[in-house]
């Protein structure tokens, strides 16, 4: 996965390495501006087993400002927002593995350095018993239940930076 | 042998005579006997899908799910272009301008439409609209919702788009649109059961070359489709996947 450019996102923008489950990194730029998540849209994508992109709809594409071939073959973890504590994707992958759904309030991260915020549902997909990827739809979040994960994950996050 | 097939209630009501003339082609292209049965209310079908009524269905996206993993339909074709959308509408009167704008505890009128009420309230949920919070009216069709409006016993109304968009100018003038979802993925799908099992190769052919003559073509336009689109197992277990995620 690239790291992020200057000449793509909208300054002023900070910039931080991100570490992923997997242990790959990536340079990340991210600003202050919250896109908002049109009504009535639905985010649909799918992942094969590591989380790769497989499927996603024209919402998708039109709400994380990549096109489609920038996507599809991507690590899902593409749109991760440094604001996002680890523990909430670890908590998703250990959910979804083990054959549930995870439900979850999301802050994802656009080309551009914006961000929106989602509330994300994620499932197994089963195929003649086995889990042969993943298929998620995020959705417009109540305010208000954005407004709480604010302040919880700035809490996560600085007790993942202290731990 | 005769085989049963039936039609999704939320089918607009100028289809009625397109199901009848697709029956009847679809009968001429199998030399066999297919009897329509067309039921007012989704809960009059659903009984005759649990006591193993139905062969053949046009399925909202809901049941579609229900009748595979149930029932072992297996989703032979869909039509082009189509996709099951939802309108939430409020009274022309009304000083709602946005979902936010509702009370928590607000009054919904919708009909028994399962995949229409699950879009509907997913779109109430950004103002911490839940089903614990509402007041559902649920009435038997979509004109009895805008009426339900109109007469400002509900806030909001739960439409199937198509339905909305087909209402008349007398009426839809009384209404006004909030929200249309725009999901592209979830349609309406016809499905074949285990009891017409040998015929399901033959049905998917004579779907495919429909749009190829004159008079297949006529059948299609009864019913306001294009064409079919012929499915595979994938596409219908993504949608499957879909619906459980809205679930």
């Amino acid at each position: 996965m690239k790291n992020m450019h200057k000449a793509e996102v909208i300054e002023p923008c900070e910039q931080t390495l991100l570490t992923y489950q997997d242990t790959t990194e990536r340079v990340v730029l991210f600003n202050e501006e919250e896109v908002p998540f049109p009504d009535g849209k639905l985010i649909v994508s799918r992942t094969d087993l590591e989380g790769k992109i497989t499927h996603c709809n024209q919402s998708f594409i039109d709400m994380a400002g990549y096109d489609r071939g920038e996507l599809i073959g991507e690590p899902h973890h593409i749109l991760r927002h440094p604001d996002m504590p680890a523990a909430a994707f670890a908590d998703l992958w250990k959910t979804v593995e083990s054959g549930g759904k995870w439900h979850g309030y999301v802050k994802n991260l656009c080309k551009d350095g914006r961000y929106y915020w989602v509330y994300a549902t994620v499932i197994p997909n089963i195929r003649d018993g086995k889990i042969s990827g993943y298929t998620s739809v995020r959705r417009k979040p109540s305010r208000s239940k954005v407004e709480g994960c604010i302040s919880l994950y700035a809490q996560m996050k600085q007790a993942e930076v202290g731990a | 042998m005769i085989y049963n097939m039936t039609v999704s209630p939320d089918f607009p009501p100028e289809h009625i005579a397109g199901w009848y003339i697709f029956n009847t082609w679809l009968q001429r292209q199998l030399n066999e006997s297919i009897h329509l049965e067309l039921y007012n209310d989704f809960r009059q079908q659903r009984d005759a899908i649990q006591n193993d009524k139905i062969d053949l269905i046009y399925a909202n996206p809901f049941d579609a799910a229900m009748l595979v993993r149930e029932k072992g339909f297996t989703a032979l074709a869909a039509p082009v272009g189509r996709a099951d959308e939802a309108v939430i509408a409020v009274s022309e009167a009304s000083a709602i301008q946005n979902i936010e704008d509702l009370p928590v505890q607000c009054t919904v009128a919708s009909t028994d439409d399962p995949d229409i009420h699950l879009i509907g309230m997913i779109m109430l949920e950004p103002a911490d609209i839940s089903r614990d919070t509402v007041q559902v009216h649920q009435v038997g069709t979509y004109v009895l919702v805008a009426k339900q409006l109109i007469q400002q016993k509900a806030d909001v109304g739960f439409f199937l788009a198509e339905a909305f968009d087909n209402l008349s100018s007398f009426v839809s003038s009384q209404l006004r649109e909030v929200i249309r979802s725009q999901i592209y993925d979830i349609r309406h799908v016809l499905l074949a059961g285990p009891g017409i099992q040998e015929q399901h190769e033959a049905i998917k052919t004579a779907l495919a070359g429909m749009n190829d003559d004159e008079k297949g073509q006529d059948v299609l336009a009864n019913l306001s489709f294009e064409s079919w689109e012929i499915l595979q197992q994938e596409d219908t277990e993504f949608m499957i996947d879909l619906m459980d995620t809205l679930a």
